[in-house]
Protein backbone atom coordinates (compact mmCIF):
# COMPACT_ATOMS: atom_id res chain seq x y z
CA UNK A 1 0.00 0.00 0.00
CA UNK A 2 1.21 3.25 -1.36
CA UNK A 3 0.16 6.55 0.90
CA UNK A 4 -1.73 7.84 -2.42
CA UNK A 5 -4.97 6.53 -4.09
CA UNK A 6 -5.33 6.77 -7.68
CA UNK A 7 -9.36 7.77 -8.25
CA UNK A 8 -11.51 7.36 -11.60
CA UNK A 9 -14.52 9.01 -11.06
CA UNK A 10 -17.42 9.63 -13.34
CA UNK A 11 -18.09 13.58 -13.97
CA UNK A 12 -21.04 14.79 -15.87
CA UNK A 13 -24.39 16.27 -16.04
CA UNK A 14 -27.73 14.69 -16.76
CA UNK A 15 -26.32 13.07 -19.83
CA UNK A 16 -24.75 9.85 -19.66
CA UNK A 17 -22.87 9.68 -22.87
CA UNK A 18 -21.25 13.00 -22.70
CA UNK A 19 -19.99 12.37 -19.21
CA UNK A 20 -16.09 11.12 -18.41
CA UNK A 21 -14.00 10.40 -15.85
CA UNK A 22 -11.47 12.21 -14.21
CA UNK A 23 -8.34 11.41 -12.29
CA UNK A 24 -7.54 12.25 -8.62
CA UNK A 25 -4.90 11.90 -6.62
CA UNK A 26 -6.63 11.02 -2.32
CA UNK A 27 -4.25 10.19 0.89
CA UNK A 28 -4.97 7.13 1.83
CA UNK A 29 -5.91 6.84 5.63
CA UNK A 30 -6.25 3.95 8.01
CA UNK A 31 -10.10 1.97 7.61
CA UNK A 32 -10.95 4.37 4.83
CA UNK A 33 -13.79 4.18 3.28
CA UNK A 34 -15.07 4.94 -0.43
CA UNK A 35 -17.31 7.80 1.10
CA UNK A 36 -14.04 9.11 2.57
CA UNK A 37 -12.29 9.25 -0.48
CA UNK A 38 -15.48 10.99 -1.99
CA UNK A 39 -15.71 13.57 0.72
CA UNK A 40 -11.92 14.16 0.68
CA UNK A 41 -12.09 14.84 -3.23
CA UNK A 42 -15.41 17.36 -2.70
CA UNK A 43 -13.92 19.35 0.42
CA UNK A 44 -10.10 18.95 -0.34
CA UNK A 45 -9.55 18.92 -4.14
CA UNK A 46 -12.87 20.05 -6.21
CA UNK A 47 -16.08 21.09 -4.54
CA UNK A 48 -18.08 20.95 -7.78
CA UNK A 49 -18.21 17.34 -7.30
CA UNK A 50 -21.85 16.30 -6.34
CA UNK A 51 -22.57 13.27 -4.41
CA UNK A 52 -25.37 12.01 -2.19
CA UNK A 53 -24.71 10.66 1.41
CA UNK A 54 -26.63 11.21 4.76
CA UNK A 55 -25.97 8.45 7.82
CA UNK A 56 -22.21 7.08 6.92
CA UNK A 57 -23.28 4.26 9.25
CA UNK A 58 -25.03 1.85 6.81
CA UNK A 59 -28.72 2.83 8.09
CA UNK A 60 -30.15 5.23 5.08
CA UNK A 61 -28.92 3.55 1.62
CA UNK A 62 -28.05 7.05 -0.04
CA UNK A 63 -24.47 6.80 -0.82
CA UNK A 64 -25.03 3.49 -3.23
CA UNK A 65 -22.28 4.17 -5.88
CA UNK A 66 -20.48 1.60 -8.37
CA UNK A 67 -17.16 1.01 -7.46
CA UNK A 68 -14.75 -0.82 -9.77
CA UNK A 69 -18.01 -1.38 -11.41
CA UNK A 70 -19.80 -3.23 -8.79
CA UNK A 71 -22.93 -1.73 -7.39
CA UNK A 72 -21.53 -0.96 -3.40
CA UNK A 73 -22.74 0.79 -0.10
CA UNK A 74 -19.54 3.25 -0.45
CA UNK A 75 -19.94 3.96 3.51
CA UNK A 76 -19.61 0.18 4.16
CA UNK A 77 -17.10 -0.11 1.52
CA UNK A 78 -13.48 0.07 2.80
CA UNK A 79 -10.64 0.88 -0.07
CA UNK A 80 -8.29 -1.63 0.96
CA UNK A 81 -11.07 -4.23 0.33
CA UNK A 82 -11.50 -2.87 -3.41
CA UNK A 83 -8.61 -0.98 -4.59
CA UNK A 84 -6.39 -2.71 -7.15
CA UNK A 85 -3.19 -1.67 -7.81
CA UNK A 86 -3.72 1.51 -5.38
CA UNK A 87 -6.77 2.54 -7.76
CA UNK A 88 -10.89 2.25 -7.77
CA UNK A 89 -12.81 3.38 -10.20
CA UNK A 90 -16.38 5.32 -8.90
CA UNK A 91 -19.14 5.60 -10.82
CA UNK A 92 -22.85 6.39 -10.49
CA UNK A 93 -25.61 3.66 -10.05
CA UNK A 94 -26.44 1.80 -13.41
CA UNK A 95 -29.93 1.46 -14.41
CA UNK A 96 -31.29 5.02 -13.19
CA UNK A 97 -31.04 8.74 -14.92
CA UNK A 98 -28.06 10.20 -13.62
CA UNK A 99 -29.04 14.05 -12.29
CA UNK A 100 -25.07 15.25 -11.73
CA UNK A 101 -21.52 13.20 -11.27
CA UNK A 102 -22.41 10.48 -8.70
CA UNK A 103 -25.60 11.99 -8.05
CA UNK A 104 -28.73 9.62 -9.70
CA UNK A 105 -32.32 10.67 -10.07
CA UNK A 106 -34.27 7.56 -8.22
CA UNK A 107 -38.06 8.63 -8.42
CA UNK A 108 -37.90 5.78 -11.68
CA UNK A 109 -36.86 3.37 -8.58
CA UNK A 110 -39.48 3.97 -5.79
CA UNK A 111 -42.14 4.87 -8.63
CA UNK A 112 -41.77 0.75 -9.40
CA UNK A 113 -42.39 0.08 -5.61
CA UNK A 114 -45.99 2.15 -5.97
CA UNK A 115 -46.66 -0.02 -9.34
CA UNK A 116 -45.39 -3.24 -7.82
CA UNK A 117 -48.33 -1.87 -5.58
CA UNK A 118 -45.82 -2.14 -2.73
CA UNK A 119 -47.86 -0.29 0.23
CA UNK A 120 -50.20 -2.06 3.09
CA UNK A 121 -53.38 -2.15 2.83
CA UNK A 122 -55.99 -3.56 5.62
CA UNK A 123 -59.17 -3.41 7.32
CA UNK A 124 -58.61 -2.73 10.88
CA UNK A 125 -58.58 0.57 12.70
CA UNK A 126 -56.75 1.98 15.60
CA UNK A 127 -60.06 1.35 17.63
CA UNK A 128 -59.50 -2.28 16.53
CA UNK A 129 -57.26 -4.57 18.40
CA UNK A 130 -53.92 -5.86 16.98
CA UNK A 131 -53.83 -8.29 14.57
CA UNK A 132 -52.16 -11.88 15.69
CA UNK A 133 -49.35 -13.06 13.84
CA UNK A 134 -47.05 -15.91 15.14
CA UNK A 135 -43.36 -15.18 14.51
CA UNK A 136 -43.08 -18.65 13.09
CA UNK A 137 -45.97 -19.19 11.06
CA UNK A 138 -44.68 -19.61 7.29
CA UNK A 139 -45.96 -16.41 6.21
CA UNK A 140 -43.91 -14.13 8.87
CA UNK A 141 -40.77 -16.14 8.33
CA UNK A 142 -40.86 -15.57 4.52
CA UNK A 143 -42.23 -11.74 5.15
CA UNK A 144 -38.75 -11.15 7.63
CA UNK A 145 -36.71 -12.59 5.09
CA UNK A 146 -37.44 -9.76 2.61
CA UNK A 147 -38.64 -7.02 5.03
CA UNK A 148 -35.22 -5.08 6.07
CA UNK A 149 -34.95 -3.50 2.70
CA UNK A 150 -33.56 0.16 2.95
CA UNK A 151 -34.46 0.78 -0.35
CA UNK A 152 -30.65 2.03 -1.60
CA UNK A 153 -30.97 0.56 -5.16
CA UNK A 154 -28.27 -1.58 -5.43
CA UNK A 155 -29.87 -4.44 -6.56
CA UNK A 156 -31.86 -2.29 -8.94
CA UNK A 157 -28.49 -1.44 -10.24
CA UNK A 158 -26.90 -4.33 -9.97
CA UNK A 159 -30.11 -5.92 -12.33
CA UNK A 160 -29.08 -6.74 -16.36
CA UNK A 161 -33.24 -7.50 -17.13
CA UNK A 162 -34.20 -3.99 -15.84
CA UNK A 163 -31.38 -3.33 -18.28
CA UNK A 164 -33.01 -4.86 -21.16
CA UNK A 165 -36.28 -4.05 -20.08
CA UNK A 166 -36.70 -0.26 -18.92
CA UNK A 167 -40.58 -1.31 -17.60
CA UNK A 168 -39.22 -4.24 -15.32
CA UNK A 169 -40.27 -3.45 -11.66
CA UNK A 170 -36.73 -4.95 -10.36
CA UNK A 171 -35.95 -6.77 -7.19
CA UNK A 172 -36.34 -3.89 -4.83
CA UNK A 173 -39.99 -3.41 -5.50
CA UNK A 174 -40.53 -7.23 -6.28
CA UNK A 175 -38.81 -7.90 -2.42
CA UNK A 176 -41.81 -5.33 -1.31
CA UNK A 177 -44.71 -6.88 -2.46
CA UNK A 178 -43.52 -9.99 -1.64
CA UNK A 179 -43.10 -9.26 1.62
CA UNK A 180 -46.60 -7.86 1.68
CA UNK A 181 -48.04 -10.76 -0.32
CA UNK A 182 -46.80 -12.64 3.14
CA UNK A 183 -48.79 -10.05 5.28
CA UNK A 184 -51.93 -11.88 6.27
CA UNK A 185 -53.71 -8.73 7.42
CA UNK A 186 -53.32 -7.07 3.65
CA UNK A 187 -56.46 -7.31 1.32
CA UNK A 188 -55.08 -5.87 -1.69
CA UNK A 189 -53.13 -9.15 -2.55
CA UNK A 190 -55.06 -10.11 -5.87
CA UNK A 191 -54.13 -6.71 -7.59
CA UNK A 192 -50.95 -7.09 -6.09
CA UNK A 193 -50.17 -10.32 -8.12
CA UNK A 194 -51.67 -8.81 -10.90
CA UNK A 195 -49.51 -5.89 -10.64
CA UNK A 196 -46.56 -7.64 -10.19
CA UNK A 197 -47.18 -10.39 -13.12
CA UNK A 198 -46.49 -9.69 -16.98
CA UNK A 199 -43.49 -8.64 -19.17
CA UNK A 200 -42.89 -5.77 -16.52
CA UNK A 201 -43.27 -7.80 -13.34
CA UNK A 202 -41.89 -11.10 -11.66
CA UNK A 203 -42.11 -13.52 -14.70
CA UNK A 204 -39.21 -11.53 -16.47
CA UNK A 205 -36.99 -12.46 -13.78
CA UNK A 206 -34.21 -14.76 -15.14
CA UNK A 207 -33.05 -15.48 -11.58
CA UNK A 208 -29.63 -14.60 -12.28
CA UNK A 209 -28.95 -13.42 -8.90
CA UNK A 210 -26.94 -10.46 -9.07
CA UNK A 211 -29.31 -8.76 -6.55
CA UNK A 212 -29.42 -11.63 -3.93
CA UNK A 213 -25.50 -11.81 -4.47
CA UNK A 214 -24.48 -8.07 -4.29
CA UNK A 215 -27.63 -6.66 -1.47
CA UNK A 216 -25.88 -5.30 1.21
CA UNK A 217 -28.62 -6.51 3.54
CA UNK A 218 -28.29 -10.06 2.60
CA UNK A 219 -31.69 -9.95 1.28
CA UNK A 220 -32.51 -12.63 -1.72
CA UNK A 221 -35.27 -10.65 -3.92
CA UNK A 222 -34.42 -13.56 -6.52
CA UNK A 223 -36.29 -16.00 -3.57
CA UNK A 224 -38.82 -13.68 -3.36
CA UNK A 225 -39.05 -13.32 -7.10
CA UNK A 226 -39.56 -16.96 -7.58
CA UNK A 227 -42.47 -17.39 -4.54
CA UNK A 228 -44.29 -14.73 -6.62
CA UNK A 229 -43.96 -16.61 -9.69
CA UNK A 230 -45.35 -19.20 -8.36
CA UNK A 231 -48.64 -17.66 -6.35
CA UNK A 232 -48.83 -15.93 -10.09
CA UNK A 233 -49.25 -19.11 -12.09
CA UNK A 234 -51.54 -20.67 -9.57
CA UNK A 235 -53.64 -17.72 -9.59
CA UNK A 236 -53.64 -17.76 -13.19
CA UNK A 237 -54.71 -21.18 -13.40
CA UNK A 238 -58.03 -20.83 -11.15
CA UNK A 239 -58.35 -17.44 -13.25
CA UNK A 240 -58.05 -14.93 -10.34
CA UNK A 241 -55.21 -13.32 -12.08
CA UNK B 1 -56.83 -12.86 -21.63
CA UNK B 2 -55.01 -10.10 -20.25
CA UNK B 3 -51.11 -9.66 -20.44
CA UNK B 4 -50.54 -10.57 -16.45
CA UNK B 5 -52.19 -14.03 -16.87
CA UNK B 6 -50.97 -14.78 -19.88
CA UNK B 7 -47.43 -13.97 -18.99
CA UNK B 8 -48.09 -16.12 -15.88
CA UNK B 9 -49.22 -18.74 -17.93
CA UNK B 10 -46.86 -19.11 -20.43
CA UNK B 11 -44.17 -19.32 -17.38
CA UNK B 12 -45.98 -22.21 -16.07
CA UNK B 13 -46.02 -24.00 -19.49
CA UNK B 14 -42.06 -23.50 -19.96
CA UNK B 15 -41.52 -24.28 -16.29
CA UNK B 16 -44.10 -27.89 -16.63
CA UNK B 17 -42.22 -28.74 -20.37
CA UNK B 18 -38.98 -28.11 -18.72
CA UNK B 19 -39.75 -31.06 -16.03
CA UNK B 20 -40.75 -32.73 -18.89
CA UNK B 21 -37.72 -32.50 -20.79
CA UNK B 22 -35.65 -32.95 -17.86
CA UNK B 23 -37.26 -36.82 -17.74
CA UNK B 24 -37.06 -36.94 -21.88
CA UNK B 25 -33.04 -36.18 -22.01
CA UNK B 26 -32.25 -38.23 -19.26
CA UNK B 27 -34.19 -41.11 -20.70
CA UNK B 28 -32.76 -40.26 -23.93
CA UNK B 29 -29.12 -40.05 -23.05
CA UNK B 30 -28.98 -43.53 -20.94
CA UNK B 31 -30.70 -45.22 -24.00
CA UNK B 32 -28.36 -44.12 -26.52
CA UNK B 33 -25.09 -44.94 -24.31
CA UNK B 34 -26.59 -48.42 -23.32
CA UNK B 35 -28.00 -49.07 -27.25
CA UNK B 36 -24.57 -48.11 -29.02
CA UNK B 37 -22.14 -50.26 -26.41
CA UNK B 38 -20.79 -52.31 -29.35
CA UNK B 39 -21.63 -50.43 -32.24
CA UNK B 40 -25.32 -50.37 -33.67
CA UNK B 41 -26.01 -49.86 -37.57
CA UNK B 42 -28.92 -47.72 -38.72
CA UNK B 43 -30.55 -50.47 -39.81
CA UNK B 44 -30.21 -52.16 -36.71
CA UNK B 45 -31.60 -49.32 -34.58
CA UNK B 46 -34.94 -49.11 -37.52
CA UNK B 47 -35.16 -52.70 -36.97
CA UNK B 48 -35.93 -51.47 -32.45
CA UNK B 49 -37.84 -48.55 -33.50
CA UNK B 50 -40.29 -49.83 -36.41
CA UNK B 51 -43.99 -50.33 -34.78
CA UNK B 52 -42.40 -49.77 -31.48
CA UNK B 53 -45.58 -47.32 -30.77
CA UNK B 54 -44.08 -47.10 -26.75
CA UNK B 55 -41.22 -45.36 -28.35
CA UNK B 56 -43.05 -43.33 -30.82
CA UNK B 57 -45.32 -42.14 -28.14
CA UNK B 58 -42.18 -41.23 -25.66
CA UNK B 59 -40.76 -39.44 -28.65
CA UNK B 60 -43.93 -37.24 -29.79
CA UNK B 61 -43.84 -36.09 -25.88
CA UNK B 62 -40.43 -35.40 -26.22
CA UNK B 63 -41.13 -33.35 -29.53
CA UNK B 64 -44.00 -31.46 -27.96
CA UNK B 65 -42.47 -30.35 -24.82
CA UNK B 66 -39.66 -28.97 -27.23
CA UNK B 67 -42.38 -27.22 -28.69
CA UNK B 68 -43.71 -25.75 -25.89
CA UNK B 69 -40.39 -24.95 -24.24
CA UNK B 70 -38.34 -23.54 -26.88
CA UNK B 71 -40.11 -20.84 -28.55
CA UNK B 72 -41.78 -19.46 -24.70
CA UNK B 73 -37.94 -19.04 -24.04
CA UNK B 74 -37.57 -16.96 -27.61
CA UNK B 75 -40.33 -14.81 -27.13
CA UNK B 76 -38.81 -13.90 -23.96
CA UNK B 77 -35.59 -13.37 -25.50
CA UNK B 78 -36.33 -11.45 -28.65
CA UNK B 79 -37.97 -8.92 -25.98
CA UNK B 80 -35.19 -8.36 -24.28
CA UNK B 81 -32.51 -8.42 -27.42
CA UNK B 82 -35.20 -5.91 -28.39
CA UNK B 83 -35.05 -7.12 -31.64
CA UNK B 84 -38.74 -7.52 -31.66
CA UNK B 85 -41.77 -7.59 -29.55
CA UNK B 86 -45.63 -7.84 -29.44
CA UNK B 87 -46.92 -9.31 -32.34
CA UNK B 88 -43.85 -9.60 -34.11
CA UNK B 89 -42.57 -12.20 -31.61
CA UNK B 90 -45.06 -13.75 -30.99
CA UNK B 91 -45.38 -14.77 -34.68
CA UNK B 92 -41.54 -15.55 -34.81
CA UNK B 93 -42.43 -17.82 -31.29
CA UNK B 94 -45.70 -19.89 -32.74
CA UNK B 95 -43.51 -20.55 -36.41
CA UNK B 96 -40.85 -21.98 -34.06
CA UNK B 97 -43.09 -23.90 -32.33
CA UNK B 98 -44.94 -25.43 -35.57
CA UNK B 99 -41.40 -25.71 -37.18
CA UNK B 100 -40.36 -27.71 -34.36
CA UNK B 101 -43.40 -29.88 -33.50
CA UNK B 102 -43.67 -30.49 -37.84
CA UNK B 103 -40.26 -31.42 -38.40
CA UNK B 104 -39.91 -33.29 -34.98
CA UNK B 105 -43.30 -35.75 -35.65
CA UNK B 106 -42.49 -35.96 -38.66
CA UNK B 107 -38.79 -37.36 -37.43
CA UNK B 108 -40.61 -39.73 -35.05
CA UNK B 109 -42.83 -41.04 -37.47
CA UNK B 110 -40.22 -41.76 -39.84
CA UNK B 111 -38.14 -44.11 -37.50
CA UNK B 112 -41.76 -45.75 -36.21
CA UNK B 113 -43.77 -46.40 -39.18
Amino acid sequence: MTDKLKVSVWRGGGDRASGSFSSYDVPRSPSQTVLDVVTHIQRHIDPTLAYRFACRVGMCGSCAMTVNGVARWTCRTHVSTVARDDAIEIAPLSNLPVIKDLVTDMREFFDKWAGARGRFKGTKTRHDDFAKVSPQSPERVAANAGIECIGCGVCYASCDVVTWRPAFLGPAALNRAWTLANDVRDIDQRERLRAVSGDAGCHSCHTQGSCSVRCPKKIEPTAGIAGLKLRAAKAALRGEL
Amino acid sequence: MNSARNQALLWYAQRVSAMVLAVCVVVHLVTIIYAVRGGLSAAEILGRTRGNWAFGGFYAVFVLACAVHAPIGVLNALGELRAARGRLARFVAMLLALLIAMLGLRAVYAVVA
